[in-house]
């Protein structure tokens, strides 16, 4: 039995290629106990211990966890011992003291060079035809990283085509990596149209892609935990989004997941602190996008006050300016969108909007307007029924700040000045309005009951990007 | 201290009231606590249901298909709502073992409350998994609810079929074949204790599988109602 062994090690190209890049658990390898062994025996693999344990510290080796906040203690069956597991990482998968990490230490496999590989037909506008030209350069000069500021619908994913075609003539491989499943799915169908005979792998928690090993890989940031020194490019897609930047275990994932030479492009409408002082002390290269790919400015948010509006939305009153400005908007036929802060008034304000809306001869039915959060089962469908039209008002919570395009709606924000509303988000929620070139403008409104710095720096900044357009 | 569900911080000032002493105990936060409903009102006084009635529907039920029923009583503590579901999910499914803390609190209680319905020496049993998901997994969380309870804790029971989903219909239930064994002579009263009670049909196979090795009596506690 040990002797014939040797000969059924011959491992397949499509075993290297789901090995290759990867840092695994035992029971993400679909190899044998034999072979695994002697894998690991002819030093084709390495296995590293999950936790890392020193004389005080301990640190998760799959997500870089060291916070004691995140470990606990478990009375291991297997065993029969009381040891740590990593709670950060435990949605992919728990990692005990007593469990090994695996990855492939062979021959690199080799992504073939693809010849045209882009079918997307479009034109690029020369504002985005310059920042795709220099994303190209950065990957040719193999480039440490670069930043596209670029503003919302300015046509980032049409910018990136270029580059991930030079990418993928190269035989290099490319990920696509951003903080929201939401994203991923928007994405994925267009890359597919764009590079039709490229495999692409779209991997997000509950995706059913994790067999498959493609050359081109969507993923969430929270994916990245099982690569390492896997991607040429990285590009990561709306990085100053949640929980990117809140959680220290995702930029660790991202640098693991990179080869040494990677490029890494970071996109984002609204970069935070961190970015920004490191493009003003000319630390990080960047490309400024400042207009919309239809060549219209930014819809300029205006501000409402009303008094008590955040006592008044608990108590599920709506301000009589809100409705006021309901009858006067310019141009009715468009859809609404409607931020609120907090799940619960979200699903709360359904009904009593519903009732004002109708009376105002907003919508005809109650079905027209329908609620979506983080946690709804239904949130997939209401999105795209809200797209297709079948919803004509949508209230949700900042989950649909970003990422989601509709042509033609109008945007309001009930209690602006509430914590959960940062610069960014509202940079990013004004983003929503005039997406379309068929109507570019669209109004956006915040009704608060008391101007904040974060409403305040979201309208400069419009302003300021609207200013370097040309506007 | 951070709380173990939300891992929002926790203020750490003191109380004696026994409310605030019990909510300490669970680790979790005021915002969490709340989302657990406790059942209430009338209940089924065979298997802790909401009911209107003394027995439920599902109990007459059982009392017609069986001649004998294996067990006494069932005791549960929890609604089963959503966010109990998703506690139940990330404890038993993605494994972290500590969330199970969380009920240790509400266990000990439950003892107490049906302390005066068992025989005395009674001791606890776990419903026990295959060995197969008890290695996948590396614990077996009927078993961590049972230490909970200030009585010994033994696995008397081995599980020789895998784990099923429930059976649909009624006829099903009885007609399943018993997956649980004993591994010795039982003397002493038993509580099975389980995370879940949902058709009664898991409880019952064990009980009778007790009941045949000499066992005297058998009562089943519970963490939720299904
Ligand atoms: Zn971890
Ligand atoms: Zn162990
Ligand atoms: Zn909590
Ligand atoms: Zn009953």
């Amino acid at each position: 039995m040990k002797e014939q062994t040797r000969e059924n090690v011959m491992l397949t190209p499509d075993h290297i290629a789901a090995l290759d890049g990867r840092l695994l658990r035992r029971d993400e390898i679909s190899l044998d106990e034999d072979l695994l062994q002697h894998l690991l025996s002819e030093n084709l693999m390495k296995a590293i211990p999950a936790l890392k344990k020193d004389f005080l510290s301990v640190k998760c080796m799959r997500c870089g966890n060291t916070d004691a906040r995140f470990f606990a203690r478990l009375s291991c069956a297997r065993c029969r011992k009381n040891h740590l597991y990593c709670r950060n990482c435990i949605e992919m998968g728990r990692m005990m003291e007593c469990e090994l990490l695996y990855y492939w230490e062979g021959s690199p496999y080799v992504w073939p060079r693809h010849e045209n590989p882009c079918s997307w037909e479009g034109e690029l506008t020369s504002a985005q035809e310059k920042a795709a030209q220099r994303i190209v350069e950065a990957i040719e000069n193999r480039e440490k990283e670069i930043l596209i500021w670029a503003v919302c619908g300015a046509g980032k994913t049409e910018m990136l085509f270029p580059a991930m075609t030079k990418a993928l003539e190269e035989g290099m491989r490319v990920c696509l990596a951003t903080p929201r499943a939401d994203v991923v799915r928007e994405l994925k169908p267009r890359l597919e149209d764009a590079f039709q005979d490229v495999p692409i792998q779209a991997l997000y928690g509950g995706s059913d892609e994790k067999e498959y090993h493609a050359q081109l890989v969507i993923a969430t940031t929270h994916q990245l935990l099982r690569y390492r020194k896997a991607f040429d490019v990285m590009i990561i897609d709306e990085v100053d989004a949640f929980p990117f930047h809140a959680d220290p275990s995702l930029p660790f994932a991202q640098n693991r997941a990179e080869k040494p030479q990677c490029t890494t492009i970071f996109l984002t409408a609204t970069p935070r602190k961190n970015l920004k002082r490191r493009v003003h002390n000319g630390r990080l290269p960047h490309v400024f996008v400042p207009v919309r790919y239809h060549g219209h400015p930014l819809p300029v948010p205006t501000l409402h006050m009303c008094t008590s509006l955040a006592k008044d939305l608990q108590a599920l009153k709506l301000p009589s300016i809100f409705i006021h400005w309901l009858k006067k908007r310019k141009r009715q036929e468009r859809q609404l969108l409607i931020f609120v802060p907090t799940i619960k008034l979200a699903e709360r304000l359904k009904t009593p909007l519903r009732k004002i809306l109708k009376d105002n001869d907003v919508i005809k039915n109650s079905e027209a307007l329908d609620a979506v959060h983080a946690s709804d089962p239904g949130r997939e469908a209401k999105v795209t029924a809200f797209r297709e039209k079948k919803l004509q008002v949508l209230i949700t919570t900042t989950i649909l700040e970003r990422g989601v395009t509709f042509p033609s709606v109008d945007v309001v924000v009930l209690d602006a000045g509430h914590d959960v509303f940062d610069e960014a988000a509202l940079v990013q929620i004004a983003g929503r309005a005039g997406r379309n070139a068929n109507d570019p403008t669209g109004e956006v409104v915040f009704f608060h009951d008391g101007k904040t710095e974060a409403m305040l720096e979201a309208i400069y900044s419009i302003k300021q990007m609207n200013k370097r357009g040309g506007f | 201290m951070h709380c173990l569900w939300c891992f929002s911080e926790m203020d750490n000032q003191f109380s004696w009231s026994d409310v605030f002493l019990l909510k300490k105990l669970t680790g979790l936060c005021d915002d969490c606590i709340n989302g657990l409903e406790f059942l209430r009102g009338n209940r089924c006084e065979k298997c802790s249901r909401e009911s209107e009635t003394t027995v439920c529907k599902d109990c007459k039920w059982w009392k017609e298909a069986l001649s004998n029923d294996p067990l006494v009583f069932n005791h549960s503590v929890f609604r089963y709502n959503p966010f109990l579901q998703e506690v139940i999910s990330k404890w038993k499914y993605r494994g972290d073992f500590v969330l199970g803390e969380i009920f240790r609190p509400y266990m000990q209680q439950a003892y107490q409350d049906i302390l005066f319905k068992m025989k005395k020496d009674v001791i606890a049993v776990p419903i026990p998994l295959s060995e197969k998901r008890l290695m996948e997994r590396a614990f077996n969380q009927a078993e961590m609810l049972a230490r909970f309870l200030p009585v010994k804790t033994e696995c008397l029971l081995e599980r020789t079929e895998g784990e099923k989903q429930a059976k649909k219909t009624r006829e099903d239930r009885i007609n399943t074949k018993n997956p649980f064994l004993a591994v010795k002579i039982i003397k002493k009263p038993v509580l099975l204790v389980d995370d879940i009670y949902t058709t009664g049909t898991t409880l019952r196979h064990a009980a009778s599988s007790l009941a045949a090795s000499g066992c005297p009596e058998v009562y089943a506690l519970t963490l939720i109602r299904g």
